[in-house]
């Protein structure tokens, strides 16, 4: 049963993000995106990740996503015109992208502990909300203040970048 | 059952799909697209190591959850800044192609 | 006063002065002169004293440079017979000239300069006498080429003064360059650089006779320079520019007899040596002293002849040293001729200031009458130098010519032909400058010499003549007297004779000009100017290759050459910056990718 699901939501996540990459249609793009990231929450959950699963959607496709299509909308931005093909930069980039994928796949193959079954758990289908929280705040309270401040300094960048005469 | 070397895999392939966003398409806010892909990647790998390394106690390694918590907020805040640039920057130029912005070019 | 701080108060006592006047005194003419004085005749006392007491011997000795175990060079004193005899014949020299000087450098605007010079110099000389290590000796002997280019130079606005000062200087310094390869090569071999240290060590070295004998032969090199032999003779005649007191003491009694005193000081290091090396000595004094013979006989400027003159006498003592049984057959010359050489000197001083500076001596003439204390001493001077019997040259030199009888019978042909030429030259001298009638009117208003002058001339003259009597000499030397057959000494008297009578023939009636005319001589075998040839053809040479090397390489290659890599390796790179946003992020994936490739595969 896991298998189908894992396979069904990675297929779903894969093809949602070479739309992205492939629609012309930036709002296309964006909502593919949307796509992507709810089945990327769906196999986090796969994961037995649930706190995490559902910060995905809450933050990323609904908080991020909602703000990329704000600013789509804000630059009204139409579909990109078709542009004449640079073939030397079109061969390079496919080239590293080549390259790219046959590196993972090879470090991922040669992964002694790649081929292991996951390891029971003590507990399954039970919300770990708590046990995050206990960590998060417990081994990591320090780092959690720095990115409390850390999203303070970005608000008061975008207020300052978003001025309409940049003084 | 799905093992950790595949969920490696699918995330390995994410992370390529969003390189070839950000190395093949000339829009600006497409390429932002990319880079969120890629950072969702390396959080799908952690959260498989996460499950991967189950302590004595039978509960995940909730160090590499915390992780993830982190990367989703910090890539949260870098939008947010990254959008407002782009849109400052589409106040001065009136474009999002980024082979339009070339003033650095010797 | 300890005797033993006798020797270091000879030696520093100059030095001292010299830093004195020129500190305290450089616009005192008199208190200068009363300086120098003084101290010269402290150092001549002391010098006696020392003489006088064969006992003494120098235990101190300053460590100059140290490096321990390796290397050690001392300032140290050596007190044999040698240098206690020259110290004597040194300090007394000096002494007479420093007082000559007084009388002859009147109204020059030097004279403090003159002074220290002559100071300086005198400390030098001293440390090349008392030194007991070849590094020493090396470094006092720079030190006199140092005060004598000061002192030839003193009349530093003539340019012929300042360029004989240089070529002085230069010529040395060829010959001083295998003379520091020689000491090198001892020192390499021997460990030592005490003349006893390396005396003691040469029965080591007597097993590779090629290297000892390179090794005595570069040594040599530095007596081919100091002491004017052939071919490094060339600056001596032009030195006389200096003046004539300097003349007197630097360059015929004490500097350039100091190459003769190191080779009589390391003696017992030719001896050890194979044959060839006192035999290759030997020929080029007795080529020098005959050449230079030659080339005197023809020059018309007083000071000249004599620096001919001087050269040719020092090849007689170099002969000495390459046939004499010790070093002291050549030194009994050295004793000799410092005295009648300074005397000679000092007379044609006297005459020169009498004629208001005029040198040449077809200007000259009847100066018997007019000046006769000084006309009698250069008699008594060049009689000596002319080896007339009963006076001191005679019994040096016929000295040296008869151990070259036994040893070398080329040799004994050459040096005695050359008494011919030293006799002809002498007479010419003496006849030209003194009989006849006066050929100028300087000469016909010519007045003796004061008092000052004329007092050293007198001092000197007796030595000139009695010097040589073996109730003397015995004092200071032990000289082997070489047993030649009588034949031998007739055929020298009968040169001697020979030359006279030409001399006689030629010039005693006080000819206008000279009778005979013989380019080659007079123009002193074109020496001078296949040098100065050389010199200009090798400086251009190099003159060219530098500017050559300067142009092209320097400021082409390396100076342009460099800033033009830098401006084309910067251009190259500027192509990187594309200001494309994209580029910028492939260059970036393709190094990820490398570097993970390296990691992970290799």
């Amino acid at each position: 049963m896991l298998t189908i699901l894992f396979w069904v939501f990675s297929v779903l996540m894969l093809a949602s993000a070479a739309a992205v990459v492939l629609f012309r249609n930036p709002v296309n793009s964006a909502m593919s995106l949307v796509l992507s990231f709810l089945a990327l929450a769906a196999l986090f959950v796969t994961l037995d990740a649930y706190f995490i699963g559902i910060i995905q959607v809450l933050v990323y496709a609904g908080a991020v996503m909602v703000l990329f299509l704000f600013i789509i909308m804000l630059l009204d931005l139409k579909a990109e015109a078709r542009r004449k093909l640079n073939i030397a930069a079109l061969a390079g980039g496919l080239g590293v992208l080549g390259g790219f994928v046959v590196l993972i796949v090879q470090v991922i193959k040669s992964l002694p502990t790649g081929a292991d079954q996951f390891p029971a758990l003590a507990r399954t289908g039970y919300s770990d909300a708590y046990d995050v929280g206990m960590t998060l705040f417990g081994n990591f309270n320090l780092p959690f203040q720095i990115i409390g401040v850390l999203l303070l300094v970005a608000t008061v960048g975008v207020v300052l970048l978003s001025r309409r005469s940049l003084r | 059952m799905p093992t950790l070397g595949d969920y490696l895999l699918v995330s390995g392939l994410l992370f390529s799909i969003g390189l070839a966003g950000v190395l093949l398409r000339r829009n600006l806010l497409v390429i932002f697209m990319g880079l969120e892909l890629m950072l969702n990647a390396a959080n799908l790998s952690l959260v498989a190591f996460a499950r991967h390394g189950v302590t004595a106690f039978g509960f995940p390694d909730y160090n590499a959850q915390v992780l993830v918590f982190f990367i989703i907020t910090v890539a949260a805040a870098e939008v947010a800044v990254g959008l407002a640039i782009i849109v400052a920057l589409y106040r001065l130029r009136q474009t999002t192609h980024v082979e339009d912005l070339d003033r650095l070019k010797f | 006063m300890d005797p033993q701080l006798y020797p270091w108060i000879i030696l520093f006592a100059p030095l001292v002065a010299a830093a004195f006047i020129l500190f305290v005194l450089p616009r005192h003419n008199v208190a200068a002169g009363a300086v120098g004085i003084a101290t010269v005749a402290l150092t001549c006392f002391l010098s006696w004293k020392v003489f006088l007491d064969p006992s003494l011997a120098v235990t101190a000795q300053i460590n100059w440079i140290e490096v321990p175990g390796v290397f050690a060079v001392p300032i140290g004193i050596i007190l044999d017979n040698l240098s206690r005899v020259m110290l004597v014949v040194v300090t007394t020299i000096a002494t007479l000239v420093f007082i000559y000087s007084a009388g002859y450098m009147r109204g020059d605007e030097g004279i403090p300069r003159y002074y220290a010079s002559l100071s300086l110099f005198l400390f030098s000389m001293l440390g090349i006498v008392l030194a007991d290590n070849f590094v020493m000796m090396f470094i006092f002997w720079e030190l006199v080429g140092v005060s004598s280019y000061l002192l030839i130079g003193h009349y530093f606005r003539k340019d012929s003064a300042a360029d004989a000062a240089k070529q002085a200087f230069t010529v040395n310094r060829v010959g001083d360059f295998g003379f520091m390869l020689g000491i090198l090569m001892l020192w390499l071999a021997t460990g030592s650089i005490m003349f006893a240290g390396i005396e003691e060590n040469l029965s080591a070295l007597t097993l590779h006779p090629g290297y000892l004998t390179a090794a005595c032969l570069l040594v040599f090199c530095g007596t081919i320079g100091k002491s004017a032999q052939m071919p490094l003779h060339v600056w001596l005649p032009n030195s006389m520019e200096g003046p004539t007191p300097v003349s007197s003491l630097l360059h015929a009694a004490t500097m350039v007899a100091a190459g003769v005193y190191m080779l009589a000081r390391i003696f017992p290091i030719l001896l050890a040596a194979p044959d060839v090396v006192r035999e290759v000595i030997m020929w080029i004094g007795a080529v020098t002293c005959f050449a230079a013979g030659l080339m005197a006989i023809q020059q018309d400027d007083i000071k000249r002849i004599l620096a001919y003159s001087t050269i040719s006498q020092l090849g007689y003592m170099v002969v000495g040293i390459g046939v004499g049984a010790t070093g002291d057959v050549a030194m009994f010359h050295l004793f000799t001729h410092a005295f009648f050489k300074c005397l000679l000197f000092l007379c044609a001083g006297s005459v020169i200031i009498a004629l208001h500076h005029e040198q040449d001596i077809w200007k000259m003439g009847g100066l018997l009458t007019r000046m006769p204390v000084t006309a009698l001493c250069m008699l008594a001077g060049g009689l000596a130098l002319a080896g007339v019997p009963f006076f001191s040259g005679s019994f040096s030199k016929d000295n040296i010519i008869e151990w070259a009888w036994l040893n070398n019978r080329t040799g004994f042909w050459i040096t005695a032909g050359a008494v011919l030429l030293t006799a002809l030259y002498t007479f010419r001298l003496l006849m030209v400058v003194f009989l006849g009638k006066p050929r100028a009117d300087h000469a016909a208003h010519a007045k003796e010499s004061p008092l000052v002058m004329t007092l050293p001339l007198v001092i000197l003259a007796i030595p000139a003549v009695i010097a040589g009597y073996p109730w003397f000499i015995s004092h200071f030397f032990d000289i082997p007297y070489a047993e030649a057959p009588a034949i031998a000494h007739k055929i020298v008297l009968g040169f001697l004779a020979a030359g006279a009578v030409l001399a006689a023939l030629l010039y005693l009636r006080g000819p206008a000009k000279d009778p005979v005319r013989i380019p080659l001589f007079a123009n002193r075998l074109y020496i001078d100017n296949f040098y100065n040839w050389l010199v200009a053809r090798v400086q251009g040479g190099l003159a060219v290759l530098g500017s050559w090397f300067d142009r092209w390489i320097i400021d082409g290659l390396i100076v342009t050459g460099s800033a033009r890599t830098v401006w084309a390796t910067g251009y190259v790179l500027r192509l990187l910056q594309l200001g494309n946003l994209q580029a910028y992020a492939f260059f970036f994936g393709a190094g990820v990718l490398l570097v993970l490739y390296f990691l992970v595969f290799r």
